[in-house]
């Protein structure tokens, strides 16, 4: 199962308004993209540090996360020090390690770090459906918000039918290797994969249709925005702007 | 193949995102309520095959099947690419908000050029034909999706010039792998439900 892993629990930051979530982690992310000063992105880094424990998250899961999703960094951290002119501080054979390469990459870390922190306590602490149905109050187009729902009610059926196949594979004998007999297994489980939903997705079209669907969805549980989710709006922003200007 | 946040520069974001929007907007306003579930299905498909693990020599990578999409979908594969991606960031932290754009575009244009290269000839006749514009598809969905993010990162600065190299040899494995799946799963669509090939079903 393809589980919501951060958005279990009971903090501030679970139950605050996610309008208010994804208004403050978009800012955020905005801010730190383009900020290129070290002193506000220290700042930055402790507020995403900070919000990360007012979300009481297992910090052990937090931290596996960032190490999963840390590779593109470590790519660059193999070669930024080498290709980047100016100073050298070390030299190994023929390749110069600069010291600005170290630092520029230094950089990209904790802007990177920053904005993944804040996502995981902002943006993963809702649950997909209640970002989605937010994301309609902040006037996403309503067939995309109709697609995501869609989608994410198949993203479930259709990994359990890959679980399904695979386990199917694993009872025959079948050991992925190198060679086109693999390739050849997996390509005819996802074009079964394609089938399958495919003609589930006749099937659940027409029986929309048959209870009268006619392209609009109606949300059930409504959003109320109380006076602790304009607090904790304004002081999240506030931090954000307030650390900008450093 | 996502670029991470925090790395590339503003005007990039910024152009990806637009080009992303616009292009999300037309994909929407071609695709028919009718076309929804299909859409979603896909969608979903392109979410659940990036957890699928193919063995290429000593290592592993994940499916990407753009070219597939792209085949399946047309125009519609841009709003399907991005709402996958959203998830990919918010469920797994790949890819966050400021990228999406960049990230969305860099898999879906490659997309919609196999669309309209090769979902003709996908169709047709002629068997042999057919399978080598399926591996063509998938060869060079990739290939493109490599360039695009080799281009965004050349444009943020010229330093990581070599970094885009290394990302683009690094995918050439991909590519021919992408490639022979894209000719076994046309191949068996175009046997087992030809019907799916068709952008209005």
């Amino acid at each position: 199962m393809i589980k919501e892993k951060f958005s279990e629990g009971d903090s501030f930051l679970h139950k605050l308004d996610p309008r208010v979530k994804i208004i403050v982690a978009l800012l955020f992310s905005a801010i730190v993209a383009v900020t290129d000063r070290y002193t506000p992105l220290w700042g930055d880094l402790l507020l995403a540090a900070g919000l990360i424990i007012i979300a009481k998250l297992k910090i052990r899961e937090v931290i596996l996360r960032l190490l999963v999703v840390n590779s593109f960094i470590l790519l660059l951290w193999i070669m930024l020090p080498f290709t980047f002119s100016g100073e050298k501080i070390y030299i190994l054979d023929s390749l110069g390690v600069s010291r600005e390469g170290i630092k520029y990459a230094f950089l990209l870390t904790i802007k990177s770090n920053s904005i993944i922190l804040v996502g995981i306590a902002l943006l993963s602490t809702s649950s997909i459906y209640n970002l989605v149905h937010a994301l309609l109050h902040l006037y996403l187009p309503d067939k995309l918000v109709q697609l995501s729902f869609f989608s994410y009610r198949y993203i479930h059926t259709i990994h359990s039918e890959y679980i399904r196949l695979n386990n199917a594979l694993k009872v025959r004998g079948f050991k992925a290797q190198t060679n086109f007999h693999t390739y050849k297994t997996y390509a005819y489980l996802i074009g079964m994969m394609l089938v399958r939903s495919y003609d589930r997705s006749k099937r659940v079209y027409n029986a929309m249709l048959c209870r009268g669907f006619k392209g609009k969805f109606w949300t059930l549980n409504h959003f109320s925005f109380n006076k602790s989710d304009f607090i904790g709006g304004i002081v999240m922003i506030s931090c954000i702007i307030g650390l900008m200007l450093f | 193949m996502h670029i991470s946040e925090g790395i590339l520069s503003a005007p990039v974001l910024v152009a990806g995102a637009s080009l992303t929007a616009t292009a999300v907007g037309y994909g929407l306003k071609k695709m028919a309520y009718k076309q929804m579930p299909k859409v979603a299905i896909l969608s979903s498909v392109f979410f659940v095959a990036s957890l699928i693990h193919v063995p290429i020599g000593p290592s592993s990578v994940h499916l990407i099947l753009n070219g597939i999409i792209g085949l399946l979908l047309g125009w519609a594969a841009f709003p399907a690419i991005l709402v996958a991606l959203a998830f990919q960031a918010i469920l797994f932290q790949f890819g966050g908000p400021t990228t999406l754009g960049v990230n969305t575009f860099t898999m879906a244009f490659p997309a919609i050029i196999c669309f309209y290269l090769f979902n003709r000839g996908i169709k047709g006749k002629n068997n042999f034909f057919a399978l080598t514009l399926a591996f063509i598809c998938g060869f060079l969905s990739v290939l493109l999706s490599g360039i695009m993010v080799a281009t965004a990162l050349v444009f943020t600065g010229e330093l990581f010039m070599q970094v885009a190299k290394l990302i683009l040899i690094a995918h050439l494995p991909v590519m021919i792998l992408e490639g022979v799946l894209t000719v076994f799963c046309v191949g068996f669509l175009r046997k087992v439900r030809p019907e799916i090939l068709d952008l209005d079903a």
